[in-house]
């Protein structure tokens, strides 16, 4: 389960949790991009293949420092939010 | 159990020998004699003196630079600006281990390159033979300034038609570009639920709104560095600061340059608080001493402390909450903007993680904003952001209890967070101790003795640091003599070098005596993030534990090998090497660690972590009673308590110390601490004369509670304790004064006039007894 910030909210039709699988937040991403294009650029810095700098993901409640490596379990709850940031 | 010293409250069961103790710090001889040496100690041979010269605008274009008057003075030797550092993309990052950094704002912030963005912006550098030479220097170099008009606070600054500070800084929102040129540098946003509906549904709601000012840090030791760049191309650094390898890689980002010819010497350091993160002076002596090819000095006075460094924004926080008949809190609003200063990057992101952190609530809305103005460029200060918006909960939570007709501190107790619950921003709290200390400051004999006297009242608050783990390396090198040589990467600001060695020797059964602990260079030691964000004690401590896992797999090895058995019939336990069936043959590790160079020679132990899971929050619980003088507006604190949940204790009395300084540093925010500018964004108070941080006459004695709900995340359970202490403060004192004499104080600090305003304002400026 994904819950999706609300700021990106008009993406998913205002759909706040959407179901997706996958086995990491790599596959989640690119899951929740099919099924709503433009998400993948407002989560992923291409050039560098990582989130970007203003985005982190919690998993099952950890915000995680492997970023889109990180696994994710057939029952995990996957949070995108805004990152700490250094400026 | 009620110690000699505070009194801990334990809800753990586990049993230690060295943690939980309080030994003499391996440090505290050379702190107390002087002989400690810090960066302002730094002498080299040949080495140069430099100085720096800072804007006397908050806010104008550079139009030209003539350094040429300078450079002919007797004695000078380099004079150095943007120009010598090398260009970056305007959207380069570099991740310096607390989050990332835009290259550019970095590098603009170290040297100002076509606009200064605040009083104090670096605009150039100079080397001389002396100190005063440099200082001479400084005034013969011209600055041609087309001055800019300068916007000061955070809702100047985002108001339509405000002057911009970036011409082209546009707002973000979670990755997606606005388009809109503004100085809003981001706008986010957290929900949970449906606030709109359970706010419409609830019982009674109360609302306040708060203003509070730029603090600084106030570390007594001022920013310096000395560099030295070899022939060789090799640069050595020798500074104070919270983290060498975070100063390795901004310097490596700011000249251009491979972090491998880059060594950062961390010196002892006089207290950071979040300020020693950032580099400033650390890439102008480097670019001085490649121009001269000799060691360069810089120490920054304390107005260059004040005007140049990162102190904890200014900021506007707007927080509406509701609850049912039963006092249960149903709904959360917040609007939180702070001022970042002349670049983005405000700790609003904390902010808002920690704003309603302390209950639960099933529907909430946070929008939070990151506002950039002609300010200096803000950095962390203890629990970053936390304080700020503390104050407006806390105030909000009294005012819910006094329409309700209930006790404040009961209201928070059934509104507590507790496991299993979802916070705002999405995150599920694990085992927290939140509802234990509010439990333990209800039957603390503080809360239970009444307040008598006029012009008297009590307030009560919690607050919330969520810490963090990331990485950490320890080192340990076993002696023949059975002691051990501990390097570790974290820079020790308050006794870390014995709460990490407690924890190694915990593992091992060894005295906390028997370990040398040592704080390493970037040379010295793998990678290790910044003493910050408390996890020094959390995760550089289980990295220790980690490394004498290693020397005792190691010294596993030996003991067979000694024994002449096989690895698996020897066993380690309660400090003493056994083998499983024999009895006869035992020994402890000093025996072992004798026959160490018969046995294959040295044992070196390594740890390394990078913990994300497990990294638990704390709470801190505030009681704090206080007389307000009526005619002056004058706060006396009378008795003040904290209570926190530390996990487990490992040293009882850096705790008691940590929770004590971040009290004191909170009761400062809240009475006397602010920047305090003039329109044109000049600071007129950047002395400590002026700038009033409490002194030993302004306090009672700080009395703590170490409340130990065990982090489960952790092998001795520790949650990081040097920053949740800061948060309550303010607010308890703004309730205390409610309850006093019945003024409603909105803006920190709380000031006299202020004060006096508000008793104006309730129209009363009479005594109100207490109860």
């Amino acid at each position: 389960m994904v819950w999706i910030p609300s700021l990106m909210q008009k993406l998913t039709g205002g759909a706040e949790q959407v179901a997706v699988t996958g086995a990491t937040v790599r596959q989640i991403i690119n899951e929740l991009e099919a099924a709503y294009p433009g998400f993948r650029a407002r989560l992923v810095n291409e050039e560098e293949d990582r989130l970007r700098p203003d985005v982190a993901v919690a998993v099952d409640g950890e915000i995680s420092n492997e970023g889109m490596r990180r696994k994710v379990g057939e029952s995990s709850e996957v949070n995108f939010l805004p990152a700490m940031s250094g400026g | 159990m009620l110690s000699s010293h505070g009194e801990i409250r334990s809800f753990g069961d586990e049993k230690y020998k060295v943690v939980g103790t309080r030994p003499i710090r391996h440090d505290g001889t050379d702190k107390v004699t002087g002989r400690a040496v810090y960066g302002g100690d730094t002498r080299l041979p040949g080495m140069l003196y430099g100085q720096v010269l800072r804007s006397p605008h908050a806010h104008a274009r550079i139009r030209s630079i003539d350094s040429s008057k300078a450079e002919a003075l007797d004695g000078v030797k380099s004079v150095v600006t943007a120009a010598d550092l090398p260009p970056t993309a305007s959207d380069e990052m570099v991740d310096l281990g607390e989050g990332p950094a835009r290259v550019k704002f970095m590098r603009d912030n170290i040297l100002a390159t076509d606009k200064v963005l605040y009083r104090g912006h670096a605009v150039a550098g100079v080397a001389a033979t002396s100190p005063h030479i440099a200082d001479e220097a400084l005034s013969l170099i011209e600055v041609d300034y087309e001055v800019l008009p300068p916007v000061v606070t955070v809702l100047e600054a985002m108001k339509e038609g405000a002057p911009l500070i970036h011409e082209d800084l546009t707002t973000m929102e979670l990755g997606e570009d606005t388009d809109k040129n503004s100085n809003i540098a981001s706008h986010m946003q957290h929900t949970l639920g449906d606030v709109e509906q359970a706010m419409a549904g609830a019982h009674l709601t109360a609302e306040f709104e708060v203003h509070t000012s730029s603090v600084h840090q106030g570390y007594i030791e001022p920013q310096n560095a000395t560099a030295f760049w070899n022939q060789d191309g090799m640069l050595t650094i020798w500074t104070s600061t919270q983290g060498a390898f975070t100063a390795q890689r901004q310097l490596g980002a700011i000249l251009g340059v491979p972090v491998a010819r880059i060594k950062v010497v961390p010196q002892e350091i006089g207290g950071g608080f979040g300020g020693k993160i950032p580099v400033y002076l650390e890439p102008v002596a480097s670019l001085l001493s490649r121009q001269t090819g000799h060691p360069v000095k810089l120490i920054m006075s304390r107005a260059d402390v004040f005007e140049a460094t990162g102190p904890t924004p200014g900021s506007y926080i707007r927080v509406t909450m509701g609850v049912d008949s039963s006092g249960k809190l149903v709904a959360a609003e917040a609007y939180i903007a702070f001022e970042a200063g002349g670049y983005p990057g405000s700790p609003v992101f904390a902010a808002a993680m920690c704003v309603f952190a302390c209950y639960d609530i099933p529907n909430c809305l946070v929008d939070f904003y990151d506002v950039v103005v002609n300010k200096p460029r803000s950095f962390a200060y203890r629990a970053p952001g936390s304080t700020h918006v503390a104050f407006a909960v806390e105030k909000v939570m009294d005012e819910l209890a006094a329409k309700l007709g209930v006790d404040a501190l009961e209201l928070r107790i059934q509104n507590a967070a507790t496991e299993g619950m979802r916070r705002s921003d999405g995150i599920v709290y694990p085992r927290i101790g939140c509802k234990e200390c509010l439990e333990v400051a209800r039957d603390h004999d503080h809360f239970k003795t009444p307040l008598e006297g006029p012009n008297r009242g009590r307030g009560v608050a919690v607050g919330y640091w969520f810490n963090i783990g990331f990485k950490s390396s320890v080192t340990a090198s076993v002696n023949n003599d059975g002691s051990v040589n501990l390097v570790e990467g974290s820079t020790d600001i308050g006794g870390t070098r014995t709460s990490i060695a407690m924890q190694f020797a915990e593992t091992l059964g060894l005295a906390a005596e028997d370990i040398n602990p040592s704080v390493g260079d970037t040379s010295a030691i793998g990678y290790t993030d910044v003493t910050g964000g408390s996890r020094v004690t959390y995760a550089t401590g289980w990295a220790a534990y980690e490394a004498a896992q290693d020397v005792k797999a190691q010294m596993l090895k030996r003991v067979a090998m000694v024994w002449e058995v096989e690895d698996d019939e020897v066993e380690f336990d309660d400090g003493v090497f056994r083998h499983k069936t024999d009895a006869s043959k035992s020994l402890n590790f000093k025996e072992l660690a004798a026959k160490l160079d018969d046995t294959g020679g040295p044992v070196v132990g390594n740890g390394s972590v990078d913990p994300a899971a497990g990294v638990g929050g704390s709470f801190c619980v505030n009681i704090v009673d206080l007389e307000v003088d009526p005619e002056t507006g004058k706060v006396d604190i009378l008795r003040f308590t904290a209570i926190q949940d530390a996990g487990k204790a490992i040293h009882p009395s850096y705790v008691e110390g940590q929770m004590q300084g971040g009290s004191v540093q909170g009761i400062g925010w809240g009475l006397n601490e602010e920047y305090f500018f003039t329109d044109e964004g000049r600071m007129a108070n950047s002395s400590f004369l002026d700038y009033r941080i409490p002194t030993t006459l302004d306090l009672p004695m700080i009395d703590t509670v170490i409340v130990e709900v065990p982090n489960p995340g952790h092998p001795f359970g520790v949650r990081g304790v040097g920053e949740a202490s800061i948060a309550p403060p303010p607010a308890a004192i703004a309730c205390a004064i409610k309850n006093a004499v019945g003024a409603q104080l909105c803006v920190l600090p709380m000031r006299p006039d202020r004060i006096l305003a508000a008793l104006d304002e309730a129209g009363d400026r009479v005594s109100v007894a207490a109860g």
